[in-house]
């Protein structure tokens, strides 16, 4: 026997929140599988030396080059096809570029993502450009890559980065080649 | 027979919901015509411009390494801009609009279109040494391209993206066609301000060819002119409005960093209250040679502000895109308003 209209729409309504609260989990597991496999964590979490040799520090998770690192100049290179550094923690990588820093994906609001809308995500990946409109995102970060990610994707790494904890790590701005090549020279 | 009305119906409505749906994609995915003899702004087999594309210069000029500009608009027939909020008009479908950038000869027009869809669809023309043909640039854009008439004789032409960069940074893409922009009140102390030509519209004229509405009557009684203390304080604000306030702006994706250089004609408060509130002894996110303040009152040398002017490297520069020469007398107008007016 058919239930009554009433029935019908009060039991949707009691089975819509579960159906949008299963929607957020999908988006959110959808998003750690993404940062997983692109392997976000390779360069915006630290490494420490562990018992197995490298890994990420996951209690930093994704909080990008740490900033209370001491880091001398980057060492000079002879001429030949070795053209990039890396720091151990796999945060800073100096090359013809200059030195860029990996980026505190955490939200917190005032040294990572926390103010960065959906857009503002969106415009850096697609754009490979700040915030979609500033300076250029450098190397390593692979942006002819990752700009093909779909919406629903961006959308789900945004969603997922927006849920991992807060932590508070001021990442230095990118340095210049010229200031590179002035701190090699000073070494010399 | 009745039964299959409402099937008929359903079909109908179908089809049109996939036509409408095909239309918008083809839109959004339509190429920008080839050649800029295709887009409407010629009379054909001419470089005589057309009479309906009505020519316009904003009253605080794009800095582009010095290079001359013609601009002109066009709107298709019985159209009328919304300028209810007379900062940031509403465009209608059509809306074509050029630019064009010489040194001593034209090197390239930009070009942007309404789509039917609403969307905006941007182009860059290439051209050739002889000036007689202009064709499309790839949408990549032509970072290297070499001209002997641009300094250093090198001129890049953007990328789509590099225009999305600037035009979506603001809440309407078009960039210097505004209350403001067109006022007759011009200022004379702008930097690089362009003489007026007759043929160029203002405000005026474009009220009263009825091609603008909803323009508040109080703009029409007083022409819009940014509310300054001093002569360099007015033309100091008009140069950050133009080529800063397209991102720096109160209601576009940057706001986050609560940064505003963009004018609001439309508010009540002083032109000068946002600009000072998120400019005066604000922390910058970006530290430069020992400064970490976005400007120092007194101390332009101490100022991000005029740091990232003069700055001309990739990573610091403002603005990061579109000119490649610091824009000295601009970066001496921002310092002597630093220095002596605030």
């Amino acid at each position: 026997m058919p239930k009554p209209l009433l029935v019908r729409i009060a039991l949707l309504l009691a089975i819509l929140p579960f159906s949008t609260a299963s929607a957020d989990t999908d988006k959110l597991d959808r998003g750690k599988y993404l940062v997983t496999v692109a392997g976000c964590n390779d360069c915006h979490t630290p490494f420490v030396l562990g018992p197995n040799g490298p890994e990420p520090d996951m209690s930093r998770m994704l909080s990008g080059h740490p900033n209370d690192m001491d880091l001398p100049n980057a060492p000079a290179l002879p001429a030949g096809p070795w053209s990039v550094v890396v720091t151990d923690t796999n945060t800073a990588w100096a090359g013809p570029w200059g030195v860029s820093f990996t980026a505190n994906l955490t939200p917190d609001p005032e040294t990572g993502l926390g103010k960065w809308s959906l857009r503002n995500f969106v415009d850096t990946i697609r754009t490979g450009r700040h915030l979609g409109r500033g300076r250029e995102i450098l190397p390593p970060m692979p942006i002819p890559m990752y700009k093909n990610f779909t919406d629903a994707d961006l959308d789900a790494i945004y969603t997922f980065l927006q849920s991992i904890p807060a932590v508070v790590n001021k990442v230095p701005d990118p340095l210049p080649p010229v200031v590179l090549t002035a701190a090699v020279d000073s070494e010399e | 027979m009745r039964a299959s009305i409402p099937h008929k119906s359903l079909t109908g409505s179908a089809l049109l919901a996939v036509a409408g749906l095909l239309a918008s994609v083809s839109a959004a995915m339509a190429e920008p015509p080839s050649r800029l003899a295709e887009t409407g702004l010629y009379v054909d087999g001419t470089r005589t411009v057309r009479a309906e594309n009505l020519p316009y210069a904003p009253q605080y000029p794009l800095w582009s390494d010095g290079a001359s500009k013609r601009r002109w608009l066009y709107l298709p027939p019985g159209s009328v801009i919304d300028a209810s909020d007379p900062d940031s008009w509403e465009f209608p479908v059509g809306t074509r609009l050029w630019k064009e950038f010489s040194h001593g000869r034209p090197i390239e027009t930009r070009f942007i279109e309404r789509l039917g869809d609403g969307t905006w669809q941007y182009a860059a023309y290439v051209w050739n040494a002889d000036g007689t043909e202009a064709l499309l640039a790839p949408e990549t854009g032509v970072p290297d391209h070499q001209t002997d008439a641009a300094p250093g004789g090198h001129y890049p032409i953007p990328s789509r993206e590099d225009c999305l960069a600037c035009h979506e940074g603001a809440a309407k893409p078009v960039l210097g066609v505004s209350a403001l922009q067109l006022s007759p009140d011009r200022d004379t102390d702008a930097v690089h301000a362009e003489a007026l030509d007759p043929a160029n519209l203002t405000l005026t004229d474009f009220v009263a060819r009825g091609l603008v509405t909803n323009l508040p009557k109080a703009l029409l009684d007083t022409p819009p002119r940014i509310n300054a203390s001093s002569p360099t304080e007015r033309a100091a604000l008009g140069y950050l409005h133009a080529n800063c306030g397209h991102c720096h702006n109160n209601d576009g994706p940057l706001t986050l960093l609560d940064l505003v250089l963009a004018q609001n004609i439309a508010s009540e408060r002083d032109g000068t209250d946002d600009v000072r509130r998120t400019l005066l002894l604000k922390r910058s996110d970006f530290e430069m040679a020992g400064a970490s303040l976005r400007v120092v009152p007194g101390k332009p040398e101490q100022s991000v502000l005029t740091l990232r002017m003069r700055a001309r490297d990739a990573l610091s520069q403002m603005p990061p895109l579109g000119n490649q020469v610091s824009d000295h007398e601009a970066i001496a107008l921002i310092e002597r308003w630093i220095q002596q007016h605030l």
